[in-house]
Order: C-alpha cells, then sequence, then structure tokens
C-alpha cells in the first residue's frame, strides 16, 4: 500500500468516529432529565424570545434522528446558536478565545516535548545510574501532582513571595511582551505533568528497543554508540513517541480548562467552566464537540506521521 | 600464530538469583581459514563465549577471567574504541534471527551499506556500490534494486543473506555465526549453509560457527567443542567427534539425533534437562544425567584432557581429541559402555 | 602439531549408539544431594512476583503509606449506619481532633500552630481534622470508579476480542469515540446535564475510564485467543462463556491489575480537578479537591497553608498509589530478568 493509499485509508476509517463524536456531543442535551430547556431556563433569566430561538434551535418536537440530522446540518457550517447568558453567537465567543488556549497549548506541548523525550533518552541510555533514579523519581512526583495545585505554589512563590511573575494576565494584545512572559507560568504548569509522561514513555519504549537484536546487530557492525543510539534506537522508539505526543492533546486540553481558572486566562476552558455554572447548554455542546474532533484530526496526523516513520504500516 | 585464541574465559552474569556463570574457563584457537564449530544446548554458553569475543557483553554480565588473544593481541585490553573499530570490520557477526537483526526501519542496503561507510574510507556512492555487490554475491536476484527494499519485504531466507552480507562486507578474518540457520526452513538452511561454506572459502575468513545441531557442524567445520553448562566437555576435529565421541553427553547428544533406517524402536535421550547455571551440580556437572556416573563424579571436577594420554589437554594442539570426564583420568571403576557402530548401505537396508 | 589418522573412519556413512541407557539415570539412586526442582526453587509465579516486590523498597514503603491512609480514612472520624432509625456506631474511634464542619473552633484563617496543626480555613476549620477526613473522599472515589470501571470495561473487551467481527467494530468504535474527549471536557458536559454530587462523579469518571480497560484487555484476549490451551478448551466442547471467564481473563489479568492500581491515581486526580473547578462535591466538602477551590484569592493574602496541605495530601497519595503500581508492574513483568536470560541464550 503506498503512502497516500494508506491515509486515504485512515481518513475513512475516523469518518465513523466523527459522527460518533457529534452524537455524543448532542446527546449531552438528552441526558438532561425532563424538557432541556425548560431545566435550562431554570437557572437563568432569559427574554421570551431567546427563549423562541433556543426551542427552534433543538427542534424539540421532531424525533430524535431528526433532531440530530437538523442540528449536525448547522453544525457543520460552525452555527451552534446562540449562547444563553450573552445572546452572542457561540462560534463569536469561541473565536474570541481560541487564540489564547491554543497559544497556552502549544507552549505547553512544546515544553511537554521538549523536556519529556531528551530527558527520557538520557535516562534510558544511562539506566539504573544516579540521573535515571533521579529523574524517574522526578517523573512520579510530575504525574502526582495535581496541575492546579502546582500552579498555585508557583502563585505562592513565584508571584506573590518572589514577585518574579504576574498572577493575573496583564491586559495586552496575546502576541506582546507582557503577555507572553505571563503565559511561562501556567505552560510549565501544564507542561510539567506532560513532559513526565513522555519521559517515562520514551525512557520505557527505548529500553524495550535497546533490548532488540537490531541493536547488538548495529554493535557488531562497529557503529559508534553515538550512532547506534541516535539512528538505530531513536528512530524506532519515535514511533510510540508519536502516539503518546498526540494523546498529550487531549491531556493538554484537560490541563488548560484547569489551568485557565488558576490563571484567569481569558481561553475555552474559562469560559467552558463558566457556562457550566450558568447552564449555558450551546457553549458546552460547542466547546465538547470542538474538542473531540481537534482530538480525532490530531490522532489522524499522528498516525500519518507514524506510517512515515515506520515502513511496515506503509507497505 | 592461531588467527583466535580464547584462553580460560570466565563471563559472568549477576542475576536476582544469584550469580551466574555462563562460561567457566573456556579455551580454544581457530588457526586463519578454519571453521570451529561450538555445539550445545541452549544456555550452555555458547553464545555468551561469542558475544565475550565481539566485547559485546553488556551490563549486568562481565568478562571476569582470562584472554582473548585475536592476532596475537589480548582484546580484553583493548579501549571500547579500539574494539568498536575491530567489531564488523575485522571479526564479523551473522545473528541468529535475520528478522529481529535488521533494523525494521532502515533500508537493507543502508544497514550494509552504513557498516562499509564505518570501517572504509569510501564515499557515499561507493559504499552504496560495495554494498549492491554484496547483495550479488550473497546471491540476492536484482539487487540495486533490492537495495531499497526494507526488511519485511524480504523472505526470512533473504534476510538471512542480507545479514551474511553485512557481515562479509569489511572482509573480515573472523565470522562468527550464531546458529545461524534455526530460524529457517530445512530447505533454506541448506542453501545458507551451503552459502556460508563457499563464501568464508572465497573471503579465506575463519568461521566460528554456534548450534545446537550436530548435523550442521557435519556440513562445514573442520574441529568441534562441545559445551555443557558453561564448559567445554569435548574437543576434537569433528569427523573424530562423530565417530568416536569420548564424553557421555556428547555421546548423549549423537545418541538423540533421529535417522531414518533407524530400526531402533524409540530414541535414546539424555534425561533431564541442563542444570540452572546459578546453582551447578558440584563435581562434574552432567553427572545427574549421565547413565555412566559414579560417587566419584559428584565430588571430583573433571578437567579437559587427551583422552589418550589422560594428561592436560593442550589448546594448541589442532588434532588432539580431548574430553572431560574422569573416565580418561583413571577415576572411574566402569567402562563407558556405548558402542558406536557404522551404518554402512547394507546395514540399514 | 600431531596429525591424527582417520581414516578408520573416513568411511562416511550413519552412525548408531548403542548402550546409551537414559534408564540407568531414572532408575538408580540419586549419586549427589544436587536435584533439578531445588534449582529453581519450584516457587509459582505469583510466589516470585511477590519476592520481587518486597526487594522493591518503594514499592514496600507505598504500601504502608497506603496502608495508613487507609488506617486514616476509617478511623478519622466515627462511623455510623443508621438501621431501622436508630443510629449505630460501628467505628468509634477518632484521629482528628475536630468535626470536618464545625465552624470557628478556632480563628480564621489561623496558621498553623500546636492546636491546629495545618491551621483553620476562612471559616475557622481545622484544617488537619479536614485533611484526614478527605482521605474518606479520595480513597472512596478512587476504588469505587476504578472498579466500577472494570466491570464495564472488562466484560466488554473482552467480548470485543474474543467475539470480533461486527461485535468488535461496534466496541472499539464506540472507544475510539470517548477516546475522542479529554476526561475534564466529557465530564464538564455529563454534570453540566446531570448536575453535581458524588455518584454524578463517579459516573463521569466511569464513563471515562472503562476505555483504556476494554483496549487493553482486547488485546491480551486476542493474543491469548490463539493459545493451544484455549483451543484444547474450544475443541472439548466448553462453552464460549466458560472459555472466557476460565482461561482467557485470568490470563490477561496482570497487566490489568497494573492498569487498574495506576489509574486510582488518575481518577484521584481527576476527582480533584472537578473539585477545583467546583464541580465536584458540593462546596464545603472536606474533598481535597474541593478544599482547593477557592483558595486562590487566599494565597495572595498569603494565608498559604490553606492551600498547601490538601494539596500535599493529593501528592501523597497518588504518588503512593503510582509508585505501588510501578512495583506490581515491575514485579509481575520482571523486564530485566527476561532481557538478561535472552542475553544468555
Amino acid at each position: 500500500m503506498s503512502l497516500s493509499r494508506y491515509i486515504v485509508k485512515r481518513i475513512l476509517v475516523s469518518i465513523p468516529v466523527l459522527i460518533g463524536v457529534t452524537m455524543v456531543s448532542f446527546g449531552l442535551v438528552q441526558l438532561i432529565p425532563g424538557d432541556p430547556i425548560e431545566f435550562i431556563l431554570q437557572f437563568t433569566n432569559v427574554s421570551p424570545e431567546a427563549e423562541q430561538r433556543l426551542y427552534a434551535k433543538y427542534n424539540l418536537d421532531e424525533p430524535l434522528w431528526k433532531q440530530y440530522l437538523l442540528w449536525l446540518q448547522d453544525v457543520i457550517v460552525l452555527d451552534f446558536g446562540e449562547s444563553i447568558i450573552s445572546g452572542r453567537d457561540v462560534a463569536y465567543e469561541i473565536s474570541t478565545r481560541l487564540d489564547h488556549t491554543i497559544a497556552l497549548g502549544l507552549f505547553s506541548w512544546l515544553i511537554g516535548l521538549g523536556v519529556g523525550i531528551p530527558t527520557g533518552i538520557i535516562a534510558a541510555v544511562k539506566r539504573g545510574t544516579i540521573t535515571d533514579e533521579v529523574s524517574r523519581i522526578a517523573a512520579l512526583l510530575g504525574i502526582a501532582t495535581p496541575n492546579f495545585w502546582l500552579g498555585l505554589m508557583l502563585i505562592l512563590v513565584l508571584s506573590v513571595n518572589l514577585g518574579i511573575f504576574r498572577a493575573i494576565p496583564p491586559d495586552a494584545p496575546l502576541f506582546s511582551v507582557a503577555k507572553l512572559k505571563f503565559l511561562i507560568l501556567p505552560s510549565v504548569t501544564i507542561g510539567t505533568a506532560s513532559a513526565s509522561l513522555i519521559m517515562r514513555l520514551v525512557r520505557s519504549s527505548m529500553l524495550q528497543e535497546l533490548n532488540k537484536e537490531y541493536v547488538r546487530m548495529a554493535r557488531a557492525k562497529g557503529l559508534s554508540e553515538r550512532t547506534v543510539i541516535f539512528k538505530h534506537v531513536l528512530r524506532n522508539s519515535m514511533i510510540a513517541v508519536v502516539t503518546v505526543a498526540a494523546i498529550q492533546i487531549a491531556f493538554i486540553i484537560n490541563g488548560s480548562v484547569v489551568i485557565e481558572q488558576v490563571f484567569s486566562w481569558p481561553g475555552l476552558g474559562r469560559l467552558l467552566v463558566r457556562s457550566i455554572s450558568q447552564r449555558d447548554f450551546p457553549i458546552i455542546q460547542a466547546g465538547v464537540l470542538m474538542t473531540g474532533v481537534a482530538i480525532v484530526i490530531a490522532n489522524l496526523l499522528a498516525d500519518i506521521v507514524y506510517s512515515w516513520l515506520d515502513p511496515r504500516i506503509r507497505y | 600464530m592461531a588467527l583466535l585464541e580464547v584462553n580460560d574465559l570466565v563471563t559472568q552474569f549477576y542475576t536476582e538469583d544469584g550469580t551466574v556463570r555462563a562460561v567457566d574457563g573456556v579455551s580454544y584457537q581457530i588457526d586463519r581459514g578454519e571453521k570451529f564449530g561450538i555445539v550445545g544446548e541452549s544456555g550452555a554458553g555458547k553464545s555468551v563465549t561469542s558475544l565475550s569475543v565481539m566485547g559485546l557483553i553488556e551490563s549486568p554480565g562481565e568478562i571476569v577471567d582470562g584472554e582473548i588473544l585475536f592476532k596475537g593481541e589480548n582484546l580484553l585490553e583493548k579501549s571500547p574504541e579500539e574494539m568498536r573499530r575491530i567489531r564488523g570490520n575485522e571479526i564479523a557477526m551473522v545473528f541468529q534471527d535475520a528478522e529481529t537483526a535488521l533494523n525494521p526501519v532502515y533500508t537493507v542496503g543502508e544497514q550494509i551499506a552504513e557498516g562499509i561507510r564505518t570501517h572504509k574510507d569510501v564515499s557515499d556512492e561507493e559504499a552504496k556500490e560495495q554494498a549492491i555487490e554484496m547483495l550479488a554475491k550473497v546471491g540476492i536476484p536484482d539487487p540495486a534494486e533490492r537495495y531499497s527494499d526494507y526488511p519485511h519485504q524480504f523472505s526470512g531466507g533473504m534476510q538471512q543473506r542480507a545479514v551474511i552480507a553485512i557481515a562479509l562486507s569489511c572482509d573480515p578474518d573472523l565470522l562468527i555465526c550464531d546458529e545461524p540457520t534455526t530460524a529457517l526452513d530445512v530447505t533454506i538452511e541448506a542453501q545458507i549453509l551451503e552459502l556460508l561454506d563457499e563464501l568464508a572459502s572465497d573471503f579465506d575468513t575463519a568461521i566460528q560457527l554456534i548450534t545446537h545441531d550436530l548435523g550442521v557442524v557435519a556440513e562445514i567445520c573442520n574441529r568441534v567443542m562441545v559445551m555443557y553448562a558453561g564448559k567445554a566437555v569435548e574437543k576434537a576435529p569433528v569427523e573424530e567427534l562423530y565417530y568416536e565421541p569420548k564424553h557421555p553427553y556428547s555421546v548423549g547428544l549423537m545418541g538423540s539425533i533421529p535417522r531414518i533406517g533407524d530400526r531402533r524402536d524409540r530414541l535414546e535421550t539424555i534425561p533431564g534437562t541442563m542444570p540452572d547455571l546459578v546453582e551447578v551440580p558440584p563435581g562434574c556437572s552432567f553427572h545427574p544425567r549421565c547413565p555412566y556416573a559414579e560417587e566419584v563424579c559428584s565430588r571430583k571436577e573433571p578437567q579437559l584432557v587427551d583422552t589418550e594420554t589422560g594428561e592436560a589437554s593442550n589448546p594448541n594442539d589442532d588434532g588432539e581429541h580431548a574430553a572431560a570426564c574422569l573416565a580418561y583420568t583413571g577415576d572411574l571403576e566402569d567402562e563407558l559402555s556405548y558402542q558406536v557402530e557404522v551404518l554402512t548401505e547394507e546395514t540399514y537396508e | 602439531m600431531r596429525q591424527k589418522q582417520r581414516d578408520t573412519t573416513t568411511q562416511r556413512g550413519r552412525i548408531r549408539i548403542t548402550g546409551f541407557d537414559a534408564e540407568r539415570v531414572r532408575n538408580r539412586n540419586p549419586i549427589s544431594d544436587w536435584s533439578e526442582t531445588e534449582s529453581d526453587g519450584g516457587t509459582s509465579r505469583m510466589e516470585y512476583a511477590w519476592r520481587r516486590f518486597k526487594s522493591n523498597r518503594l514499592a514496600m514503603l507505598s504500601v504502608g503509606v497506603m496502608a495508613l491512609m487507609t488506617v486514616v480514612a476509617v478511623f478519622a472520624r466515627p462511623i455510623s449506619v443508621d438501621v431501622a432509625g436508630m443510629s449505630l456506631t460501628v467505628q468509634p474511634f477518632a484521629l482528628t481532633p475536630y468535626g470536618p464542619g464545625e465552624m470557628f473552633v478556632g480563628s480564621p484563617n489561623a496558621a498553623p500552630s500546636v492546636e491546629h496543626l495545618m491551621g483553620t480555613d476562612w471559616s475557622g476549620r481545622d484544617l488537619f481534622s479536614r485533611v484526614l477526613v478527605g482521605t474518606r473522599y479520595s480513597l472512596s472515589i478512587g476504588l469505587i470508579a476504578t472498579v466500577l470501571a472494570l466491570f464495564v470495561g472488562i466484560p466488554l473487551g473482552s467480548i470485543a476480542g474474543y467475539f470480533g467481527g461486527w461485535i468488535d467494530e461496534a466496541i472499539m468504535r464506540l472507544v475510539d469515540v470517548l477516546y475522542a474527549f479529554p476526561f475534564l471536557v466529557l465530564a464538564i458536559g455529563i454534570i453540566a446535564a446531570l448536575g453535581q454530587g458524588f455518584w454524578n462523579l463517579i459516573l463521569a469518571l466511569t464513563i471515562t475510564g472503562w476505555i483504556s480497560y476494554a483496549r487493553l484487555i482486547r488485546g491480551e484476549v486476542l493474543s491469548v485467543k490463539e493459545n493451544e490451551y484455549v483451543l484444547a478448551a474450544k475443541a472439548l466442547g466448553a462453552t464460549d462463556r466458560s472459555i472466557i471467564f476460565r482461561h482467557v481473563i485470568p490470563n490477561a489479568m496482570a497487566p490489568v491489575i497494573v492498569q487498574a492500581t495506576l489509574s486510582i491515581g488518575t481518577v484521584v486526580l481527576s476527582a480533584a480537578a472537578l473539585g477545583f473547578l467546583g464541580l465536584g462535591l458540593t462546596p464545603g466538602t472536606p474533598e481535597w479537591g474541593t478544599m482547593l477551590s477557592s483558595t486562590r484569592d487566599t494565597i495572595a493574602q498569603g494565608y498559604w497553608w490553606v492551600s498547601v496541605f490538601p494539596g500535599l495530601a493529593i501528592v501523597v497519595f497518588v504518588l503512593a498509589i503510582n509508585l505501588m503500581g510501578d512495583g506490581i508492574n515491575d514485579a509481575l513483568d520482571p523486564q530485566g530478568d527476561t532481557a538478561t536470560k535472552q542475553r544468555m541464550q
């Protein structure tokens, strides 16, 4: 199978998953006991017109499958309806916050990979040494520490006590020095656990590869240890890393939902959490759907990179 | 001077259950162009012996005693960098399972060429040409095209040919073959053995062939050493081992080969299994399984002796037939009561 | 060099060995005390794993910590059960000096002192008591959510792996779909729909938790399924159900146990995160995450103890459970050991 045929096949496989994702997002409303809109309106005061639009949006008098299809039809063109609270378009509400979340996520992701991969390699190559043991314990601590608490502690030490960083984002455009500097703490907070997970995975997959016969063969050829590790072992362990790098995206979205709260970062996570207490269901639904779709796409991309790294899948 | 001279090699592994002497005082030598077989069950220490020669014993293993003289120089005193320059260049290795020995993510050609580039002062283009030439030599059709194939696109036999091509690419003086045909079908096994035999003669390369299969040894080797529980128990020119095995273990091994035309009711096999090397039986480590064992065998450890004179074996004597059994030092009361019959065409017809 | 005459044996032919009598070895009395069984100790796989686990000091320490935390969870406050209108005290001891909800047992936001080891919070509640009682929530949420996830994941995964075909397709696509949602986002969706509370929290954790077991056990089943003993059981007419329960699942258990231990840690972290966001248990519950939910402002005011101690409790709990999981993993799959053996052959 050629690479392009593999990609086409892989895309076809993700279509049912995407459909499933839309069904779950749609189904959340059905979980609400009784008449969902009545339930939502219990918590908020909405103008009668808005209530009308809400009923029109969900087509509650139609059979379930038709409700779903009508909803899907709107969603495909990014029409998620209106926020119950602000009355603004959900797509607009999301788009004004998306850049903040993406910036935070990207920073955290880079920290996770940038720290996790090299330490994992070093730990595996130096297995059984002090370096290995220290990084193992650091990783265990990184995984065991709740990210929101780490964030609070960083604020306590670096902002409140030492005054190096701000605790609240400055009122500046996203791509300004002040705001990017502020972004360091939240990114480190999310990146810590992510780096710990990646480090452990890289270490164990490297160790697994190091035990394989081709490594001994490479040494038997007289290749330098450097070539053995960086050319032979690393390429094979990277296959596992690609998968985990994609899984990290879900992990980082999780992280940003919480950490945006800790650092008052005006992103999607904060919008979602706020929407819960206000029962702003259209926003929650759109948020759930968008993250689901984003992750399906990330996994798809990971699989494509994977097949490029591992010729056994391509052919 | 012999090409390779291994003297009293001791290699240990440190496991959770205790220290394992995988190789325990083994000595042998291989001359230039000679084909030397090492036979034994798995775990007898054959592979560890080879890896010791290659300098590829990894933690938790360690060579604790002995010397390995290659062209008169002790490899154990070489720096890692010097060893690296010898590996793949002067001493090369053919691995047991070609499928796992080849790196799945690089092309077969690249894996041959990289060895050539490491040891020879050649351009990338020249290395590629030489690699293609090697592929042709080991009998891969369309070598220029197959150069850019990945290992999984090769059949098992072709993968083993590729591994042989890698090993021979720098024209080594010694080729260590670790069970080179175990993973293959019988028909392909024969082809690969023939190829090894031929190429070794062409390149004037000495072979150290490790196998558990006496038939393979008979086909290729000049001399053979039988290992049991980390020790050499018999060392002899191959014909002598076949027709006059001296150590009860070798006798047992020979007796357990099934043969067409054999009219015996059942095969005689060696009872029991080889001991765990953490706790080796006292005295002769084979005594719990030996039909001829006497009480003395559990007390006295037999040394490798010339079976004719009963004197300590001389590793430099290539014609010697040596065995490590108390029967040859006069310590046993009874004889080793077995017979070897040569069945001519008529006998088993 | 001596050149031996070989012409006596130059006549190539088959050879036959006679007189090598294995029966003699089987029938005679052993010559020495040495015996084969002694050397491999005759230990079962579980005993061997236990021995390895015991020699892992960090893992043993973590078991100690978990045992201590369990004791704390049980004895933090008295436990009483209501039976037919009567309140029956099952466990009368109280390790904590104050009730977790008792307000103004000290002045508000008092720093740690002998009186209040971890200080007090904004309403004068004793943090030491609250942190100790919090062990109950984390332990019970972790255990219940993990067990429920196992009860969903193992049957579904086994069925998918064992029967294959469209059943497998359907279950695995469902797994893929749920896998596409980050835990917190899905939990937010579920809690937005159902409201907060202990069982809704458990439900959210279970819905997102079972998929990893299903994937794991399916993979194991696929590899175990083709084993000879399973084929043999099938040939002997065993039913599918009995094959799954008697042959496949016991063999696939080891990785599941490891995964389950490790995921208790994840579950506790997730529950704490939801608690922190104010979406877990009702506000005021002495659950560690919930206790941290409104402490961001108190940090700026200098009341560091309010956020430090509950967080430390989470770290210790999760670290201990993860170390235990790692220890179990190393004990059940002694990779280093097999690697050594491979190298020796």
